[in-house]
């Protein structure tokens, strides 16, 4: 059913009768995250009549329609219509230059009780609790991603000596802004929920807030840097949100 | 002009067709489980088709109208009394102030949706009013109604207006109640089964599962679990497998998904279907069928049925074509009185 449309590596699938994905390749790399990107961003900018929403993740770009607006009441093939839509997106996006990333900061006290797990974190690595946190807060992650829950980013970029596997039995909720590495990610929860990472910190930030003009913090294609802080920084910025 | 919860119901919110537009910020679409069903009890009573009001889920809620009220019951039946007299579904009713709304034994289906003239009054977040649990907002305070909340209606509309008039000419003085002498053509309105065949298209990655797995599919029927909710509807059979392991990198997934999670039974996702997940997608109802879906009962016996894009498609113009006579035929007994 794939169809292979103009750029090589590049087919569009039916999600259904309203939805069509944009399928760039197999594998998580920044040179595919880049190029779907490019797309997000021209969709944004040129909406078509008919558009619902979108949804960039790894590898796709979901695109879902109004089948009823783009054909016009039932008169032509709604598929057709958005998938041209898409095709002159497309070939816009490979020559434009994608805007520079966004660079967002987040605010982490390591450790303590925010940080229950960062002892285990650093006895699986071999290293000290210092190295880790050093580690973690020197790298720079793509967001890839936003989905699972609101807000939520999946993180690439994480230095694989501070890998760690899941817990073995979940925690039945986990305080949004916890900060946590499982397997080879990290990522930062985003709304309160039962969970598995491991916790190694928690950020003042909301990285999810509906009262928000844009109620997620990050957005797929951000990058982000984490900033160690103290538990009294952490005080005081929760009591500047409130 | 309020309505005072009396009792909450299993789990009673304020929805409409959803939230729009920010599932790239991880925000579920959620809204009405059945759409079609919340679209005609809206237009009953002369709301615009997507205004905010009442999911009830199997067990109904008991409501106090302090005004009199204009309503519409739609969806699944799940007993509707006035004061103790049984109320119809699919018509407007006129409610005098004080009366009680109760509900009884589900005799079919499982959501239904109560409109009032003017709609449920709370504000709109990210777009829509609809409730969504998991992140408390929307609807009411982000939550499921609660004994003692009391809840606003709207202005009225000119719409709203003509069909109280229709229904002012036909009460009774001492009547409770008085539901309207006409009501939508059968042909009009939905078609529930207990036991229902969905049509689906198969999925991004249905040519990942075993040759067996893409037969059974389609030739089995899978028993709906006790494990189902506006989340996913969890059904159960012989289980599916893939062809060999693979792992699918997390991607978009929506209403009627068909997901297959390890152990091979799928999740068919619902309303309030996560942005994105993991599992590969071996199948994808159509959206024409999702309303007689979401009204399976557990216990219910479902299969799949294959069709392609094309029919698909016709099937989901031919839903909005009905939705305009419905509409057409509302409009007209509204301006004929």
């Amino acid at each position: 059913m794939p169809q292979p449309a103009l750029h090589p590596s590049l087919f569009l699938s039916p999600l259904g009768d309203s939805a069509v994905v944009l399928q760039f390749g197999e594998e998580i790399s920044p040179a595919i995250h880049q190029r779907i990107r490019a797309v997000t961003h021209l969709l944004e900018q040129q909406p078509f009549r008919g558009l619902v929403d979108f949804v960039p993740a790894f590898t796709t770009l979901t695109v879902y329609y109004d089948p009823w607006e783009l054909s016009q009441q039932g008169t032509t093939d709604a598929y057709s219509e958005v998938v041209r839509h898409l095709e002159i997106l497309v070939e816009q996006a490979a020559v434009t230059a994608a805007a520079p990333a966004r660079v967002v900061e987040i605010p982490v006290v390591y450790g303590g009780t925010f940080g229950p797990d960062l002892q285990e974190v650093a006895e699986q690595a071999g290293l000290s609790i210092e190295e880790v946190i050093r580690i973690h807060s020197q790298g720079s992650y793509q967001v890839y991603m936003i989905g699972f829950a609101p807000g939520f980013p999946y993180l690439g970029g994480m230095d694989a000596r501070i890998a760690t596997p899941r817990k073995a039995k979940p925690r039945e909720s986990i305080p949004a802004g916890s900060v946590g590495i499982a397997g080879a990610q990290t990522g930062v929860y985003s709304i309160t929920t039962p969970g598995g990472w491991q916790l190694i910190g928690r950020t003042p930030l909301r990285l999810f807030d509906p009262s928000r003009q844009e109620p997620s913090l990050l957005q797929a294609g951000d990058r982000v840097r984490f900033v160690p802080i103290t538990e009294a920084d952490f005080l005081s910025r929760k009591e500047e949100q409130a | 002009m309020s309505i005072t919860v009396l009792k909450p119901g299993l789990l009673t919110t304020v929805q409409d067709f959803g939230r729009f537009g920010h599932q790239r910020q991880g925000v579920v679409v959620g809204g009405a489980m059945d759409k079609l069903a919340l679209r005609i009890a809206n237009l009953l009573v002369g709301n615009h088709e997507n205004a905010a009001a009442l999911e009830l889920a199997m067990q109904g809620p008991a409501l106090r109208f302090e005004q009199d009220q204009v309503i519409a019951l739609a969806g699944a039946d799940l007993s509707a009394n006035i004061n103790g007299a049984q109320v119809r579904l699919w018509r407007p009713v006129l409610v005098k102030a004080g009366c009680i709304l109760r509900f009884g034994k589900p005799a079919y289906g499982n959501y239904a949706y109560l409109a009032v003239a003017g709609s449920i009054k709370v504000p709109q977040v990210m777009g829509s009013c609809s409730t969504y649990l998991r992140a408390g907002m929307g609807g009411l305070e982000g939550r499921a109604l609660q004994k003692d909340d009391v809840l606003y209606v709207g202005e009225t509309s000119e719409t709203n207006k003509l069909v109280l008039s229709a229904l002012l000419m036909q009460a009774k003085k001492e009547a409770e109640f008085t539901e309207a002498s006409w009501w939508p053509e059968p042909e009009l309105l939905p078609k529930y089964e207990p036991n229902p065949v969905l049509c689906a298209m198969p999925g991004l990655e249905y040519h990942w599962f075993s040759e067996n797995s893409r037969e059974y599919i389609w030739q089995q029927k899978y028993k709906l679990t006790a494990q189902s909710d506006r989340m996913g509807y969890q059904v159960q059979g012989t289980a599916l497998a893939l062809e060999e392991k693979r792992d699918l990198l997390s991607t978009a997934v929506t209403f009627g998904t068909v997901q297959v999670p390890p152990h091979g039974d799928p999740i068919i996702l619902m309303a309030d279907s996560q942005t994105t997940g993991g599992y590969p997608r071996i199948a994808q109802v159509i959206t024409a069928d999702l309303p007689k879906l979401a009204q399976v009962q557990p216990g219910g016996i479902i299969q799949f049925e294959e069709v392609s894009l094309e029919q698909a498609q016709q099937r989901y113009y031919q839903q909005e074509k009905t939705m305009l006579a419905l509409q057409q035929a509302i409009h007209n007994k509204l301006n004929q009185v």
